[in-house]
């Protein structure tokens, strides 16, 4: 009888291996759990949210009666949809430059463009910090002008994201599709239009993508750059914990978590649809 | 077909890439509906002279005119002209019909006209009813025909195409030889072809200029550039063949004697250009030669001990309808001979380590003086 008998673990069937399986038990562990137990405890039934004390939808409540915190999430999503916009439009320029032409100091133009990507925030923060000092940017202007700073700074730091995304696409592309573009007719912008953009969207996608997500959450550089009047979500979420973890903290970070997560099914939706119609 | 008006004339055209020199002073006239093509090994310019006629390259020196009118200053998508590039270069984000109605949208042609004309050049290519097709639904062989589609749609006065059947596999480039050709007869456009692929050339060409090292080597039609080969790199690049040095040591007017050390006495019988007791070279194709059991060649119009050698067979390989033979003469220097394979049992069965006779008749060999 050979019914409960499992053929013997092939070579290459890592997965049915006993280290791999508790390797990959423990990687997701360490990813899953923390955000499981965040979004579970924001519906916590208790203040000091330590332990469960029922289940609970007021959080919820709290955090959109909060003003204080709704006024950051519209900051961070305004910062986050400019700073998007923007890098979009100079990551993809700068990517088909430095694709395209050839020009003296082009290693160098390269390298500090990938600058804000490995200097240290910290180290990013101050200098802004310094950088809108020095030149006396103006605090008071209405909004969401002065949200200009802070998006300033996002832009320095995710336009070369999206740069390095869409360079990396390009580097796949045939150049005679862009020839037999003009070939046929086409004026360069056309043939920009009609083969080079079409080729360069999923990266584009991509580069926006990350973009959003690194604007949205990043706490270090826009603490230096914000002002009374400009917190963002994560510098409230920061200053709410200073206080005490309540479940509201909770259930404002599980409605940021369920933000990103939407908006990533949305773009890579669209990049599938793109794909199943071009 | 010599009356016509040259559509494309190349006139002293050079192309330097920094040093290189990938083109050297080029001229040739390519006339109204033929089907040109520009052979040679990789690196020999053919493809820098083909974009330089589509305006992708300009030429460093020279003129290019085409239908009469210089084109130096005219950028690529306004020349009369359209390309099959050697990737086929199809937009693989459009679909089939709108690859093809690209360059007639681009031009502003009317919506219902463009219809037509595009499924009027799908039905040319045999890809009637695939319009609402992804490129990567189609295979290599499809895309092909989109991309000639595509610039066929535009009726151009000159459609040029690199390379255009490198990347199909052996029996779909062999047929897609015979169909272009066709096609180029049925459409009345004139084709230029850049290739590396002899036997494609000599397929499909009305006339071949065979290029070497950025230069012209000879320019004739198929028959012409296999039989009377103008030099050596010609002979040797267009078909298979055996070339062995020699003096000429009779020249009169109706015939010639040429001594090569490595194969013997060649007799012609017709006279050559070359001057007497100068260096000449003998080509002799291996189809030309006919293969005999030892002692019994016996080369007929010929003087006794001219066109005839001995050797014995060291190499073999069956190709079906040839077999192709490689002989070892007795001067050391190897022969290769080739024989059809008339009957499915071959009398004289040939083999290894056979000693063999050799004979050729006196208008086979051809002399070259370079």
């Amino acid at each position: 009888m050979n019914l409960f008998k499992r053929p013997a673990i092939a070579p290459l069937e890592y997965t049915r291996r006993l280290w791999m399986r508790a390797w990959i038990a423990a990687t997701l562990f360490f990813l899953y759990a923390p955000l499981l137990v965040l979004v579970a405890f924001s519906f916590n039934d208790s203040k000091r949210n330590i332990v469960w004390r029922g289940f609970t939808f007021k959080y919820y409540g709290k955090v959109i009666e909060n003003d204080g915190l709704m006024a950051a999430l519209g900051n961070s999503l305004t910062i986050a949809a400019l700073a998007t916009v923007i890098s979009i439009v100079l990551g993809t320029l700068a990517a088909v430059m430095l694709w395209r032409f050839r020009f003296p100091f082009k290693a160098a133009v390269e390298g500090t463009m990938a600058l804000p990507i490995v200097v240290p925030e910290i180290c990013m923060g101050v200098a802004m910090l310094v950088f809108f000092a020095k030149l006396d940017w103006p605090t008071d202007l209405p909004w969401p002008l002065n949200l200009s700073a802070i998006t300033i700074a996002h832009i320095t730091f995710c336009f070369p994201f999206v740069a390095m995304v869409v360079r990396a696409r390009l580097a796949g592309f045939n150049k005679e599709q862009e020839e037999a573009a003009k070939d046929l007719g086409a004026t360069e912008w056309q043939a920009f239009r009609d083969v080079l953009l079409p080729h360069m969207k999923p990266g584009i996608i991509a580069g926006a993508l990350l973009a959003f997500t690194l604007s949205l959450d990043d706490f270090v550089i826009t603490f230096f750059t914000s002002g009374p009047n400009t917190i963002t979500f994560p510098v409230k979420v920061y200053s709410m914990v200073r206080f005490s973890v309540t479940p509201e903290v909770n259930a404002a970070s599980a409605i940021l978590i369920f933000l990103t997560i939407l908006l990533t099914t949305v773009a890579l939706k669209l990049q599938d649809f793109t794909k199943a119609t071009a | 077909m010599t009356e016509k008006q040259p559509v494309i004339s190349i006139r002293n055209v050079t192309k330097r890439f920094g040093h290189m020199v990938a083109v050297d002073n080029v001229s040739l006239d390519i006339r109204e509906g033929e089907f040109f093509v520009l052979l040679g090994p990789s690196g020999c310019g053919k493809t820098t002279l083909l974009r330089m006629i589509a305006g992708f390259e300009l030429p460093s020196e020279g003129q290019i005119l085409i239908g009469g009118q210089d084109m130096a200053g005219v950028p690529p998508n306004q020349r009369p002209i359209n390309m099959v590039f050697q990737s086929y270069a199809v937009f693989p984000h459009m679909s089939v019909a709108d690859n093809v109605a690209y360059g007639l949208k681009i031009a502003g042609v009317a919506k219902p006209e463009i219809r037509t004309r595009v499924d009027e050049a799908l039905e040319l290519v045999s890809l009637g009813g695939l319009g609402q097709r992804m490129p990567d639904q189609l295979s290599g062989g499809q895309r092909q025909r989109v991309a000639l589609a595509r610039g066929l749609v535009m009726r151009p006065k000159v459609l040029l195409l690199d390379e255009p059947l490198s990347a199909l596999d052996a029996k779909l480039r062999a047929q897609m030889q015979f169909e272009l050709a066709e096609l180029q007869d049925n459409v009345g456009i004139t084709f230029v072809t850049v290739t590396h692929d002899q036997d494609e050339a000599l397929s499909m060409a009305c006339r071949i200029a065979v290029m070497n090292k950025g230069d012209v080597a000879q320019l004739a039609d198929p028959a012409d550039l296999y039989e009377h080969p103008a030099n050596r790199f010609v002979a040797d690049f267009v078909g298979s063949v055996n070339i062995f040095e020699g003096k000429l040591t009779v020249d009169e007017p109706e015939q010639a004697v040429v001594d090569c050390p490595e194969l013997g006495r060649v007799y012609l019988n017709h006279g050559v250009t070359g001057a007497h007791e100068t260096t000449v070279w003998v080509a002799i194709r291996p189809e030309k030669i006919t293969m005999l059991p030892a002692g019994k060649a016996k080369a007929k119009d010929s003087p006794d001990g001219h066109n005839v050698a001995h050797g014995q067979i060291k190499g073999m390989s069956y190709l079906g309808d040839i077999t192709i033979y490689d002989v070892k003469l007795e001067s050391g220097r190897s022969i290769r001979v080739s024989r059809p394979n008339l009957s499915r049992w071959d009398q004289e069965d040939f083999s290894w380590d056979d000693k063999v006779s050799l004979q050729w008749h006196p208008t086979s060999p051809v002399v070259l003086l370079s």
